[in-house]
């Protein structure tokens, strides 16, 4: 609660606002304290294994590097790169499709289509982890409805795949571009279009000139937000792939819990702080972009 | 793509060729829009609702045995569903307890009197989205492990203990308020914009309000909407989170789905479809009270507020 004052209610003056201010944060020192004790902790604790090393002989802790360079290498660094490599694809896939849904939504004259189209979109971005996976199982698993109806197996459809993973991850990231570029498309006005159309500009010169350097922020801005979301993503993978696929997430988890071998925590720790980075990487470049997207917006 | 303009802008001023000849502008103007956009929904919407329809008709028909709803009637009396789902509702309601009593007096405060503080706030309240759920579990049970290994003789080593209580996990409760507290940020820092609270706050004080008035009654009344769309997000994000909880080794909700899918994988379905269809009803709630909020308010930033929380990446899918 913001600063019990001494001050007696009513004794007011012009200073009042500044005289407050002295313990207005108060207020937000349990914020600060319980971000420090139960977010930085953590996160702290994971940098630290992360670059040192316990001698089991004296019990000294030395610094390493060691931890990260095998997090880098041989079947860490593929499911790096298969988490990177998902995400992007699944991202790129996810941008394209939500725009031009999102363009479907803009241009379209009813009211209750966008609303629609919004509301379940803004559903299904936050369908995600364990209920969407078995949702996949039942449609196109092993014995799912469409895999029985369609006869995929035969055609080699496997759902606990690569392929597999992407159709259901794209589930969740086309709604949440939706969303995201709904707002972007709108701030495109009309009357940019019919300046363009006025001055002979060609369709394809509009977008090349106009439409595409105005939502470039917003769609970049999106890719790089639906990117950031697979590359978390654990659940779903875990419930349905178990280790088919090789993903970051699921090999922090197996390193974790002792499925590989003992004493894999520090490199769990190393791709953790791996992934990290990455995602920093991501946001760093998200906010700048949507910080900028937002001038056209208003 | 060409000929998109016209549907989309109702032709506030109507450009010269349209007024020469609408008749033929039009036809071409609609035919080709409406055929494109047509097959993009159909696509999208098959998409999207072929799953939801497959796992219904998985839940309720075994090929060769016909249509029973059994795997709906056994969720009640099925092992530990009642027991995991109670967890996952307390765990929610905890922490969006937790994150309220935290966030709402920090941004209050911020507001009213350290305005240098509030980069800091900001900064602290997103770092989270930066810290995929997995690694934050990595960081977590490192300390949790502190306890046994170097606290074994304080007092402290007790606290570590109740926090991994198996009957209420506490270290849970922390951790999704950490994972919450980007959402719930977001959505109390559009609902506070649209407020001019130190004018609220002088003028309430200026009747004679007393401080704890001023809070219970003047702001957080304001704040209803964002309020309740923080709480349904966290929710949401609590009863969906897998990733934390089943490598801490506890069961609540979403753990529970998975451990049956082996035995009983119609009703791990069933389940789900559930699930989703309380995160559906839920999110429509919240959706409501956003657009009521911005019909209130004429203020900006308030239907970005929801939206904003809403297209949040990362709440529910760890």
């Amino acid at each position: 609660m913001p600063a019990p004052s001494s001050s007696a209610p009513g004794a007011a003056d012009g200073t009042r606002r500044r005289r407050r201010a002295p313990r207005a944060w108060l207020g937000a020192l349990p914020l600060l304290v319980f971000a420090a004790l139960c977010f930085g902790l953590p996160v702290g604790a994971l940098l630290y294994g992360a670059v040192t090393r316990d001698d089991p002989a004296t019990g000294a802790t030395a610094l390493t590097g060691e931890h990260l360079q095998r997090s880098l290498q041989g079947p860490y660094l593929t499911s790096l790169a298969g988490s990177v490599e998902l995400s992007a694809l699944t991202a790129v896939i996810a941008t394209l499709l939500g725009t031009l849904i999102a363009q479907a939504v803009v241009t379209s004259r009813g009211g209750a289509l966008r609303n629609a189209v919004l509301t379940a979109s803004g559903v299904l971005a936050n369908f995600g982890g364990i209920p969407l996976a078995f949702a996949f199982v039942a449609t196109l698993g092993i014995s799912g409805v469409v895999t029985r109806l369609g006869h995929l197996d035969s055609a080699g459809w496997n759902l606990y795949s690569f392929t597999g993973l992407a159709v259901i991850y794209l589930y969740f990231l086309v709604p949440l571009m939706v969303l995201v570029s709904v707002p972007a498309l709108d701030g495109l006005r009309p009357q940019w279009r019919e300046a363009a159309q006025n001055a002979g500009a060609t369709s394809w010169q509009f977008w090349r000139h106009v439409g595409l350097p105005v939502l470039a922020p917003s769609l970049l801005g999106g890719f790089v937000l639906l990117f950031g979301s697979a590359f978390a993503a654990h659940a779903t993978a875990a419930a349905l792939v178990g280790g088919s696929v090789p993903l970051v997430t699921l090999k922090i988890a197996d390193a974790l819990s002792g499925n590989v071998l003992v004493g894999q925590e520090n490199v769990a720790l190393a791709l953790s702080l791996d992934m990290i980075v990455i995602a920093g990487l991501v946001m760093a470049v998200y906010l700048p972009l949507q910080r900028r997207s937002t001038r056209w917006l208003h | 793509m060409a000929a998109l303009t016209p549907t989309a802008a109702p032709a506030p001023g109507g450009t010269p060729r349209r007024a020469r000849d609408p008749k033929a502008v039009r036809v071409r103007a609609r035919r080709r829009p409406r055929v494109w956009r047509g097959a993009v929904l159909a696509l999208a919407g098959l998409y999207f609702l072929v799953p939801l329809l497959s796992s219904f008709v998985f839940t309720v028909h075994t090929p060769g045995q016909g249509v029973s709803f059994a795997a709906y009637t056994g969720i009640l009396s099925a092992e530990g569903f009642t027991r995991s789902l109670l967890l996952s509702l307390g765990l929610a309601a905890a922490t969006i307890l937790l994150a309220l009593l935290l966030a709402v007096p920090a941004l209050v405060g911020v507001r009213l009197g350290a305005p240098r503080l509030r980069p800091l706030v900001e900064i602290v309240c997103m770092l989270p989205l930066v810290v995929p759920p997995i690694a934050l579990v990595t960081g977590v049970t490192t300390v949790l492990r502190w306890g046994p290994d170097h606290l074994s003789r304080t007092p402290l080593y007790q606290t570590f203990l109740a926090v991994q209580n198996e009957s209420f996990p506490v270290v849970l409760v922390l951790a999704y308020t950490v994972l919450a507290l980007p959402f719930v940020y977001r959505s109390l820092d559009a609902g506070l914009r649209a407020v001019d609270v130190p004018t609220l706050v002088e003028a309430a004080r200026n009747c004679g309000a007393s401080r704890l008035y001023v809070i219970l009654r003047v702001i957080l009344p304001n704040l209803r909407s964002s309020l309740a769309g923080a709480s349904f997000l966290t929710l949401a994000l609590v009863l969906g989170e897998y990733t934390i909880a089943s490598l801490l080794g506890f069961r609540p909700f979403a753990v529970w789905i998975v451990s049956v899918s082996g035995a009983q994988a119609r009703m791990s379905v069933a389940v789900s479809l559930l699930s989703l269809l309380i995160t559906w009803a839920l999110l429509l709630l919240l959706s409501r009270a956003g657009t009521r909020a911005a019909s209130a308010t004429p203020a900006p930033p308030a239907p970005s507020g929801t939206s904003a929380s809403l297209t949040s990446p990362a709440s529910g899918k760890e």
